[in-house]
């Protein structure tokens, strides 16, 4: 069942969560929303479930425009950030809710509660279904909850930060598991998250979302090493930021000067990863196909798989990863072209063209 | 065994001072009340009852006593029915919906109590009479869920409140309508919070007094209706029993609320 969103609206007072959404989301896939907090991904993922009503456009499952359809008769299923698991009820009981509801025989009740029970792995299923929610582990919760959610078919699986309230190696795993479930299942689901290392992992699409519009939507790999805009490069990995002037022919941060052949003209903005630059001892000059900075190395952090250093750049403090321990004092920083990304200085919004502000030296 | 510090023996010393202390202030006069109710004759300057027996509370429970305490009995149960029924939808509406002017509704339900009860009573009183309603059990009840409502709602809005809404949200998404999903998940959860509320509303109406002796006199005789016409009656024997009586449904109830009552509501009573 593929999912689309044509235009949508919602305002809270004077407050425009979500401003002129349109994006599909593809039958049978996993699509991750990715953005900060106040972004409009949950109120995107409530109005999909039906809790919030819409002050425009269209929500449309297959062929069906379910927009005026209470939440009852949507056909979602939704894995809540508090997991939502009704604490007077059984496990049991909260997984069969759905079924009950839709008037199953209690036999096939019985059997299709414990076949998804042993579909999320939960273990000692036996014991677990006449539990109560507050007995088990976070984790367990998770799993109850989703098992709760699969257990009726849904449509389409909604997930609100379904992870995030679990520690970190549980959260590890079960990002996996969820993962592999969602193959297995083969159900359409959309899954929030602020997490953007868990957006990359765990779909096949990334719709990256900022002050309720969709900024860039592909896949993890595109989002990652093809960030179309300023917002998309800072917000997916540890990125330095530089600002710089661009005009034909130069580019100058400070009162450095690098070459540049890119139409953007006036204030700009440099991107780079910690992860792709080198941090070189002394003063280097030119070197082909790279951008040379010089600055000076502060301070150095060891983080075990490696060295962090913290160079200072005309005023600004950049990070640099590398193998090798590098001394404070006057260094260069190396940054291949392909990898500084610069765009012109202008507010974060949605880009349609990408050929439009993305840029090479 | 190591020998107690010096400090810590002083200190349990005192706690245990303070105990008999407390416990004097409470039962002293309590306990003046189980030796009247056990006295036939007690006079001045012995500073013990001449003779003891039940003489007193045969008579009591023979007469006016127990017509007293069924229908005030009876008054408290229609009083914390009708409240409910009233409150329960009120209060989920104003904890889950943006209703306009909750505060200001909220507010008008504490208003009866924000000003001296005299006055209160007595105007409406006036009114009831011109309604032919007073003299009534019905007055009496309409008098008392004016008090009875404002712990009804205030309570239960809070207990609402104590419910996250997507407990709710979630039924309805696996396909429950917004009644099913009101009676399987949130009535439910707000048990302990609406057996709590009850009890509120029980005891407020079976020890009310003021409205009660102004709106009910002649007719609607109540406990502590009863027990203020025994005093001045000078019959202390008589109004001790009452007395001990009323309070034994008030102490059984607080018991019973003291298990149900949850610092979660506490924490939500009275947000707006």
């Amino acid at each position: 069942m593929d999912v689309r969103v044509e235009g949508l609206v919602k305002r809270y007072g004077r407050v425009v969560a979500l401003d002129g959404i349109t994006i599909g989301f593809p039958s049978g896939g996993m699509t991750a929303i990715l953005g900060p907090s106040g972004c409009g991904k949950t109120t995107l993922l409530r109005a999909l479930a039906g809790f919030n009503p819409v002050d425009g456009g269209r929500i449309v499952f297959g062929a069906e425009d379910v927009t005026g359809l209470p939440p009852q008769a949507r056909g979602t299923a939704m894995v809540f950030q508090q997991y939502a698991l009704w604490p007077h009820m059984s496990v049991f009981d909260n997984v069969a809710y759905g079924l009950r509801l839709r008037k199953v025989p209690a036999a096939e009740v019985r059997a299709r509660v414990e076949a998804v029970l042993h579909l999320v792995e939960i273990g000692q299923i036996a014991g677990v279904m006449q539990r109560r929610p507050g007995e088990l582990s976070g984790g367990q919760q998770q799993r109850v909850a989703l098992a709760r959610a699969l257990v009726v078919e849904p449509r389409v699986l909604l997930m609100d930060e379904p992870l995030s309230n679990l520690d970190a190696k549980v959260r590890q795993r079960l990002r996996a598991e969820v993962r592999r479930l969602q193959k297995r299942v083969g159900i359409t689901t959309i899954y929030v998250t602020h997490d953007q290392e868990e957006a990359l992992a765990i779909a096949d699409t990334v719709i990256l979302m900022n002050a309720g519009r969709v900024v860039q939507a592909g896949s993890p790999q595109d989002i990652y090493f093809r960030p179309e805009n300023a917002f998309a490069a800072e917000f997916l990995g540890v990125s330095n930021q530089l600002a710089g002037t661009a005009e034909a022919g130069s580019l100058s941060v400070g009162a450095q000067r690098l070459p540049y052949t890119g139409p953007v003209r006036g204030s700009a903005t440099l991107l780079f990863k910690a992860t792709d630059a080198t941090v070189i001892p002394g003063d280097l000059t030119t070197e082909s196909g790279q951008a040379l900075l010089r600055g000076t190395l502060e301070e150095r952090l060891f983080l075990g798989s490696g060295y962090r250093h913290y160079v200072r750049i005309e005023g600004e403090s950049v990070m640099v990863d590398g193998t090798e321990p590098v001394e404070a004092g006057p260094v260069t920083v190396r940054v291949p072209v392909e990898k500084l990304k610069i765009y012109a200085m202008a507010s974060p919004g949605p880009v349609t063209d990408p050929a439009r502000s993305t840029r090479t030296l | 065994m190591p020998r107690p510090h010096p400090g810590t023996l002083i200190r349990a010393t005192l706690r245990m001072a303070a105990g008999v202390f407390v416990a004097f202030i409470i039962f002293a006069p309590l306990s003046s009340l189980v030796i009247w109710s056990f006295t036939r004759k007690w006079f001045w300057p012995h500073p013990f009852p001449q003779e003891l027996g039940l003489f007193y509370w045969r008579k009591v429970l023979e007469g006016d006593l127990f017509r007293a305490l069924q229908s005030g009995f009876f008054i408290a149960v229609i009083v914390t029915v009708l409240t409910l029924l009233l409150t329960i939808p009120l209060a989920y509406l104003l904890a889950r919906y943006p209703v306009p002017f909750k505060a200001a509704i909220l507010l008008v339900f504490l208003l009866p109590h924000a000003f001296p009860q005299l006055p209160v009573f007595v105007n409406a009183t006036t009114l009831l009479y011109r309604a032919h309603l007073a003299a009534s059990v019905s007055g009496v009840v309409l008098i008392h869920m004016v008090g009875a409502l404002v712990y009804a709602v205030w309570t239960m809005t809070a207990v609402f409140r104590s419910i996250p809404a997507s407990l709710e949200e979630a039924a309805w998404n696996l396909g429950a309508s917004r009644v099913k999903a009101f009676f399987t998940v949130a009535m439910p959860l707000a048990t302990p919070g609406l057996i709590a509320s009850t009890l509120l509303v029980f005891l407020y109406s079976f020890d009310e007094f003021t409205g009660t002796l102004l709106v009910g006199s002649p007719f609607v005789l109540t406990l502590p209706v009863y027990m203020y016409r025994t005093s001045v009656g000078y019959e202390l024997q008589v109004a001790s029993i009452a007395a001990l009586i009323l309070m034994v449904p008030g102490l059984l109830l607080l018991v019973v609320l003291e298990r149900y009552l949850k610092s979660e509501y506490l924490s939500m009573f009275g947000r707006i």
